[in-house]
């Protein structure tokens, strides 16, 4: 029962994802690639890719993009449905907390710790999508003797002019589409 | 009517032309409701982001619930979720569909392959940047458990999940601020 199968995943990416944005990417990376094999790592990282490309949250546009391939415009809606759901109720449930108590320190506390954690998970991702960029294979069959030279130079003077100017990463991107696009077509790989 | 049209008009075109997340969004968000529409006070646009950011799920959706609920309850949520969640759902549909005939072309492969080491760049900036602020703060507790939280993942692969709900506890545990004394150091 896919349709099942898409709430319930989402609906725990939803649930557990603390911090926004970044923080999603290693559970639907648990989710989508690890536990269900609905998408492989390089799939999975171009769905990371199209997300930075296109407004809204990397999670929704997991779920969308998932949803569609796994079981169609209902799949997508299902997915989607299922990775609002449990943020949705729990911010009104705090909402409710807050009008009434305005007092949030329980919930400071825990943050407090998620933060760091978080801080944790989202470098591990990082890490392999670094990987995986940067070495040609993913995961298991990563050749480290063997990098993507093209790759490599545009990941290092990205990083670089981020570092240096903090110009507006969809520059960045952007930038090394179109010389990633000329050179990876030009040079025989 | 016309205020349910305007608010859901709003959440939509804000969700559909905020390129960069949670944290892009929301500061439009205060732009529009507070400064332009003025139907939230500025402290309270504060909070309500405090409880979006300490909520899971996506900032910018969870922040357009609690705009919502503010504004008319739980209709009112639900039309900014709706408003909200349309714009990416509508957009990832159109691509997700291409994605299957374009994923063989030689150029869209190519330039997908170049994005992906633009990205990677993008994501290590955002990663030294939280590491560095982790640091700065000097707190052992915290970098003890960013690095539990990377290790177990990255080198055991053990599920995110489990790590959540660690870190929540020893968070409430150890580094909740009782009565102002707090226990963190």
């Amino acid at each position: 029962m896919i349709y099942l199968q898409l709430f319930f995943s989402f609906f725990q990416i939803g649930l557990f994802s603390f911090g926004g944005g970044y923080a999603a990417l290693p559970l639907i990376q648990d989710q989508v690639v690890t536990i269900n094999h609905w998408l492989s790592m390089q799939e999975f990282a171009d769905v990371v890719t199209i997300s930075q490309m296109t407004p809204g949250p990397i999670a929704i546009n997991a779920a969308t993009f998932v949803g569609i391939q796994m079981g169609g415009t209902m799949g997508a809606v299902i997915a989607t449905a299922g990775c609002v759901t449990p943020s949705a109720a729990i911010s009104l449930l705090l909402a409710f907390f807050y009008y009434k108590y305005k007092n949030l320190s329980l919930v400071k506390g825990i943050m407090s710790g998620l933060r760091p954690a978080v801080v944790g998970l989202i470098t591990s991702a990082g890490i392999s999508l670094t990987i995986l960029a940067l070495f040609n294979g993913a995961d298991k069959n990563t050749d480290y003797y063997n990098p993507d030279l093209i790759s490599v130079v545009l990941f290092t003077v990205g990083l670089f002019i981020l570092r240096k100017w903090k110009i507006n990463p969809i520059i960045i991107m952007a930038g090394a589409g179109i010389i990633g696009g000329i050179l990876y077509s030009v040079v025989p790989q | 009517m016309k205020f349910y049209w305007k608010l859901f008009k709003s959440t939509f075109l804000l969700s559909a032309f905020t390129f960069g997340g949670g944290f892009v969004i929301v500061p439009l968000m205060r732009k529009q409701f507070v400064e332009q529409y003025r139907w939230i006070e500025e402290k309270e646009m504060l909070d309500l982001t405090a409880i979006a950011q300490s909520s899971p799920g996506a900032i910018a959706v969870n922040a357009a619930v609690l705009v919502g609920y503010k504004l008319a309850g739980i209709p009112g949520a639900l039309i900014t979720l709706f408003g909200t969640v349309l714009p990416p759902l509508l957009i990832l549909s159109i691509i997700s569909i291409a994605y299957a005939s374009f994923r063989d072309n030689h150029v869209v492969q190519a330039v997908l392959r170049g994005m992906q080491a633009g990205v990677a760049a993008v994501i290590m900036d955002v990663v030294y940047v939280l590491i560095r602020d982790l640091v700065k703060e000097k707190k052992t507790i915290s970098i003890l458990l960013f690095l539990l939280s990377f290790v177990s993942v990255f080198m055991f692969h053990i599920n995110a999940i489990y790590i959540i709900l660690f870190s929540g506890i020893m968070g409430y545990l150890l580094l909740a601020d009782r009565k102002g004394d707090g226990v963190e150091k």
